[in-house]
């Protein structure tokens, strides 16, 4: 079990990067010109507010003191009030995961079951009219801006053929299902084009694999190679691209939640800048930093559970 | 399944052919984009701004091929004068981060030590923020704008270049020809610049080409949520925010300037396949 030992150290790792976030948000907030207290709070803000958030934050105090003071509050699990919804940004956030989660984590599975059989038909028929036309597929798909795409699947499939809601989100657990499937199908025909040329390219490399000889020269029909022996080795790059494209993947939820109307993290960020609700802004952005990191580190788990050959 | 069987000649010139055909495809979509930017004022048909309220939302037909939008401008006008902001924001907001990456880089991979350290800790930093929020934080703070944009993928995207030149660097500057250029007392601003950049750079060339399809989609993004380019001025992804309201009785407001992202992204990301492939074989 010692290939596992470093989820044990991995955190410890993970801790000057989440001081550099802590750091950055900070930092981005204190830059915005005027007073503080009143950039917490909002144009129209009480004198009696204003003097509470300047105690909190302590910003009459040196900066590397207000820093500490925004930490405190941060450990706290402080964040400050959003000026729009005035309730605390912590519990605000939290009613607005769910949906960004679903909606990735679909997204994620719909783009690997398109791109799997695709890069598989691909390497097997290297250079055949099958793989040239995957392969501009792959090329065309990273170019589809999400935000188009999706109203043109909306026309589609919502005005034009009416088999599904046009936007929003469903109560029901099934009706959140049926609202999904557009805002998923956007981002994985982009994620899928992606993918698809990884798991090609590295489809290629394990067909020509020592292994994969050694398998066929033992009488092994090229189906049963390709299947037991080719496919689970080339899933480990593939894990991994999914992990260091998670930035990407997020990006791109932030634009389809405000195309399709998802009551999300990414909705919730985006009216926040039009309202100047910068307490809002600071806790979208760190919470999706934290989540990066948590999907990486989840990555590198599974790249060593596929891999026996894999050490960290 | 004949992978391995197909024979090693022939595999070689379709790699050949195919090389050219994706380089020159690449090479004349960009340049249909750029001859269409400079000569938006002699081919765009119609004026992109002044309204006309006698023909609003007529569909596509041979007197407005792509069709006029709610405020009677037509599209194709619209779509070919928007080539011009579209470009530069291919352009600008690739260069910038290029320029910073690469020498924050060639210094980083050059004197290694507390330099290198500080500067590799600040990209693990940069990178676990998703791109696009912290690219929209620094838009939130600096205002919604075209420079904003500017400023904050010059801030966010220069990871990406300085860690390619770095890796480039820790291998070159142990080369023989870095050691003879240390032992001539050359500076070691002349030895990094003019002697180990040149044979650094083909990598980072060949990824600006697939990261300038990264940052016009995102630059076209940020202009649809409302943050980067302001109407009535002409660009792809307003043009996509303008039509929005419309999808159920006028389809083409929104469909052909998303379909001229798609067409140059396709241009740049063959030029960039075109080029890798070239330079991967020469080398």
């Amino acid at each position: 079990m010692h290939r596992y030992k470093f989820i044990l150290h991995r955190p410890v790792q993970f801790l000057p990067v989440i001081f550099g976030v802590s750091l950055i948000t900070f930092i981005l907030v204190r830059l915005i010109p005027g007073d503080p207290a009143r950039v917490l709070l909002g144009a129209r803000s009480t004198p009696a507010a204003l003097a509470n958030i300047r105690a909190q934050y302590g910003l009459d105090e040196p900066l590397w003191l207000q820093y500490f003071y925004f930490l405190k509050n941060l450990v706290n699990g402080e964040m400050g009030k959003s000026i729009l919804y005035k309730i605390d940004v912590l519990p605000l956030i939290a009613t607005r995961i769910e949906p960004t989660v679903t909606l990735i984590l679909c997204s994620v599975i719909l783009s690997i079951l398109i791109a799997l059989p695709l890069a598989a038909i691909a390497s097997r028929n290297q250079g055949s009219l099958p793989d040239h036309t995957v392969r501009i597929f792959s090329t065309l798909g990273i170019g589809f801006p999400p935000f188009w795409l999706g109203l043109m699947l909306m026309i589609l499939f919502s005005v034009k053929l009416g088999i599904l809601p046009v936007s929003g989100y469903g109560e029901t657990f099934g009706d959140k299902l049926a609202h999904l499937v557009l805002p998923c199908l956007t981002i994985a025909l982009s994620l899928s084009s992606v993918l698809t040329r990884s798991l090609r390219a590295s489809m290629i490399t394990e067909l020509q694999s020592d292994f994969a000889t050694a398998a066929r020269a033992r009488g092994m029909p090229e189906s049963i190679v390709f299947w037991r022996h080719v496919l689970p080795n080339s899933l480990a790059p593939a894990v991994n691209l999914l992990a260091v494209n998670i930035g990407w993947l997020i990006g791109g939820t932030v634009v389809v939640e405000s195309v399709f109307a998802i009551p999300g993290m990414g909705q919730l960020l985006v009216r926040a800048i039009f309202s100047r609700d910068y307490m809002v802004v600071q806790g979208v952005a760190m919470i999706f930093a934290c989540g990066t990191m948590l999907v990486n580190f989840i990555a590198d788990i599974l790249t060593v559970a596929i891999d026996p050959r894999v050490k960290l | 399944m004949s992978t391995v069987h197909v024979s090693d000649w022939n595999l070689r010139w379709s790699r050949w052919l195919g090389q050219r055909v994706t380089l020159a495809a690449g090479v004349s979509i960009l340049a249909l984009f750029i001859f269409a930017a400079i000569a938006a004022p002699l081919i765009a048909p119609y004026d992109p701004i002044v309204h006309n309220s006698e023909l609003r939302l007529v569909p596509p037909s041979l007197f407005h091929p792509f069709g006029t939008d709610n405020f009677g401008r037509d599209i194709l006008s619209r779509v070919i004068w928007a080539t011009r902001i579209d470009l530069q924001i291919a352009f600008l907001g690739v260069i910038f981060p290029f320029l910073i990456g690469t020498i924050l880089g060639t210094i980083s991979g050059y004197f290694g030590g507390m330099v290198d350290i500080i500067f590799m800790r600040l990209i693990d930093v940069v990178l676990a923020f998703p791109f696009l929020v912290l690219m929209l934080s620094i838009i939130a703070i600096l205002g919604p704008g075209l420079s904003s944009f500017y400023i904050a993928m010059a801030l966010v995207g220069w990871v990406s270049y300085a860690r390619l030149i770095r890796t480039q660097m820790l291998v070159l500057k142990n080369s023989d020809y870095a050691v003879a250029a240390v032992s001539l007392g050359f500076s070691n601003s002349r030895i990094m610049f003019r002697h180990l950049l040149p044979n650094a750079i083909a990598g980072s060339i060949v990824f600006s080409m697939s990261d300038a399809v990264l940052v016009l989609l995102n630059g076209a993004a940020i202009s649809y949520l409302g943050l980067g380019v302001q109407p009535p001025l002409a660009e792809w992804g307003v043009m996509v925010a303008e039509g929005q309201s419309f999808i159920s009785t006028a389809w083409w407001i929104t469909f052909f300037p998303g379909l001229s992202i798609v067409v140059l992204a396709f241009g740049l990301s063959l030029l960039g396949d075109g080029l890798s492939e070239t330079l991967g074989a020469r080398q």
